[in-house]
């Protein structure tokens, strides 16, 4: 089947079927929604208005039997950093985007009619656009109802975040158990909100196998990939057992867990949010310890997590939201987080997003660090209600920071600062300064050879090293997303050649290229430095990769440290 | 001298979270390690009080030793 970008214009309620333009040909993932928003979309434009646009595509080894391949990007300007942005995540939607030839799916304008909602149907060679009356629901009612006549269907849905386009608001994505993966970062629900648009089904009917110029290669390759992960003993074993959620532990006794709004990097709590306990309540509850967020994943980070009665709470229950959540706002009540994270599943909502922003409220006085109580209301009623309060908490941290008075606002370009302090993890500090998404801790993984000793080592309470360990990563990542690989799959290949090799085999093999290793990450630096371009076009300059002056000033517990790179050393960084 | 040692992840099973260990002089990371019957290679992340340790250091009184297997996450 060739591949086709699929657009729909809201304001003329029309759908059309395009040729691939040349240029965009040899791109997918992050390298395609990036390139369609730097092409398409005016760089000082409302991100809620009708000159934004709004962009889905799998990656280019998506629907294909590589492993771990089955990530979507979405991409437009972000309502909460005014940046480009884009955010990827599992789920079914990748796979079924690939093998039904829709390379893209590009959503533009906005409805004349303001009390209409709409819903989008697509499969192979059709596009239709039908009222809804969903709008108001929550995700998992959502998918529930879209997926009972057509159960293999793939469901891009928003909950009510998304529809009172809250700056955090995300995508969420069905996955292969019918519950939720997220596009979570920068606000692109508030992008669909503002379109009127609550869900995008995607119908398998007419689904063919991915096209391969040499299946035989491809099929080689794609063994070695898959054996790469599973011998790797992070994503063959550490991330499998214990999930993300063991990083709590290890950051905690690396002294760069944040806690309480950054003022600590220890959090006395926690063993009782941390991967082990959280593997033995799932054992003991009869939860599920493995489970994967999209078909042909070989390393299953994810879980199913029961409450005390055995019955079913959450799922993808990640370290991220267990910190944002846990020991940031103070708490350690595994069972209320928990609670919590089913509750932004279901209103729509990003999790490090809304954790940091009450972490924020937290200290300008809202409620007490450690209230789970007040964690559950303010989510589970404010924002999901809409109330002022819950508003303010949905615009993000540095709006909740502005509202309450407070000083300590973790945030680069306007987006929260995820889960590992930069003061005592340098090397992810460097990439939350400098990621064109803003503090983005996916961007360029540092903590790996920072805090892991995968891929080398660096320490990270010093600046040595910092700054090209954060590019080389990022660019690698860039190429990652483009491909449509999971970001786990890094692993293994900082530490063993044979997986880089084998992803550049499936690619010359899918396409019929003749492609390096070293253009592969020419790619991934063309698709940064659009990204950049982009952002340099919205107004942003380089004083804007910068991290908050409390983090200069205020000495982090235990180490004592501070962040101390200049200006100078943090611009070296776009030398490339 | 006393140190403290902290287990994690897969390490814990069949020995113990935290304990207390009275050690003398000279005692190296390699020498607690041999002594849980942990195999080098299979450590990952090595921390004395909080900084990454080589299996050769030598502890201190009062060092806490934290010791993981190879795991990552993000």
């Amino acid at each position: 089947m060739k591949d086709k970008i699929y657009r729909v214009n809201i304001s003329t309620m029309d759908g059309h079927i395009e040729d691939v333009p040349e240029k965009l040909v040899g791109l997918g993932g992050r390298g395609l929604t990036s390139a369609v928003v730097s092409d398409e979309v005016e760089p000082l434009c409302h991100p809620l208005g009708k000159n934004n646009k709004l962009i889905f595509a799998p990656g280019l080894l998506s629907g294909t039997i590589a492993a771990n391949s089955g990530r979507l990007s979405a991409g437009a300007k972000s309502p909460l950093t005014g940046s480009i942005k884009e955010s990827n995540s599992g789920g079914t939607a990748a796979r079924i985007f690939a093998r039904t030839g829709i390379k893209a799916l590009i959503i533009e304008g906005f409805p004349e009619n303001r009390d209409e909602f709409y819903g989008i149907r697509i499969k192979a060679g059709t596009i239709e656009i039908e009222k809804t009356d969903l709008w108001g629901k929550g995700n998992f009612e959502v998918i529930d109802i879209l997926s009972k006549d057509n159960p293999k269907a793939g469901v891009l849905t928003i909950g009510p975040a998304g529809e009172m386009r809250m700056a955090a608001a995300n995508i969420s994505v069905k996955d292969p158990g019918g519950k939720i993966r997220s596009l979570g970062r920068g606000g692109l629900g508030a992008v669909m909100g503002s379109k009127h648009i609550k869900y995008i089904l995607i119908d398998p009917l007419g689904e063919e196998s991915v096209s391969l110029v040499d299946p035989d290669k491809f099929k080689e390759a794609a063994k070695k990939f898959a054996k790469a992960l599973v011998e790797h003993p992070v994503s063959g074993e550490g991330l499998p057992t214990y999930g993300t959620n063991v990083l709590t532990n290890v950051l905690h006794e690396a002294g760069g867990l944040p806690t309480r709004n950054f003022s600590s990097g220890q959090f006395e709590g926690h063993d009782n949010v941390s991967g082990e306990k959280m593997h033995e309540l799932i054992e003991a509850r009869g939860g599920k310890v493995r489970h994967g967020c999209h078909q042909g994943c070989v390393i299953q980070c994810s879980q199913i997590f029961n409450d005390k009665d055995g019955n079913r709470v959450t799922s993808g229950f990640e370290y991220e939201t267990i910190w944002a959540i846990g020991a940031n706002c103070g708490i350690d009540d595994l069972d209320a987080l928990a609670e919590a994270d089913r509750l932004m599943d279901d209103i729509g909502i990003d999790s490090i997003e809304t954790g940091v922003a009450i972490a924020v409220s937290m200290e300008g006085g809202l409620a007490e660090f450690g209230d789970s109580k007040a964690l559950i209301k303010i989510i589970g009623e404010d924002i999901k209600n809409g109330t002022p309060l819950g508003r303010i908490i949905g615009a993000g941290a540095e709006v909740t920071g502005k509202v309450y008075g407070v000083r300590r606002v973790p945030v680069v370009k306007s987006q929260a600062l995820p889960a590992y302090d930069p003061r005592a993890v340098k090397g992810i500090g460097i990439t939350y300064a400098t990621s064109p998404m803003g503090a983005d801790h996916t961007a360029g993984y540092s903590v790996t050879s920072n805090i892991l000793n995968v891929g080398g080592a660096t320490d990270p309470l010093k600046k040595e090293g910092q700054v090209e360990l954060s590019r080389s990563l990022q660019i690698a990542t860039a190429s990652l997303d483009t491909a449509g690989l999971c970001i786990f799959v890094a692993f293994a290949v900082l530490d063993n050649s044979a997986a880089m090799d084998a992803i550049v085999d499936m690619l010359n093999a899918r396409f019929g290229s003749s492609i390096t290793a070293d253009d592969v990450m020419d790619l991934g630096a063309s698709v940064l430095k659009m990204e950049r371009e982009f952002n340099k076009k919205a107004g942003f300059t380089e004083k804007d990769d910068r991290l908050p002056e409390f983090f200069r000033e205020e000495k982090l517990p235990p180490h004592g440290v501070t962040w101390d790179f200049t200006d100078q050393e943090i611009d070296d960084f776009w030398n490339f | 001298m006393e140190i403290e040692v902290k287990l994690f992840a897969g390490f814990r099973k069949g020995r113990f979270v935290k304990e207390v260990f009275k050690i003398d002089e000279g005692v190296s990371v390699s020498d607690i390690l041999a002594r849980l019957e942990i195999n080098e290679e299979d450590t990952g992340i090595i921390f004395v009080n909080g900084r990454h340790a080589k299996p050769e250091y030598i502890l201190c009184d009062l060092d806490v030793l934290s010791v993981f297997p190879v795991v990552g996450g993000g």
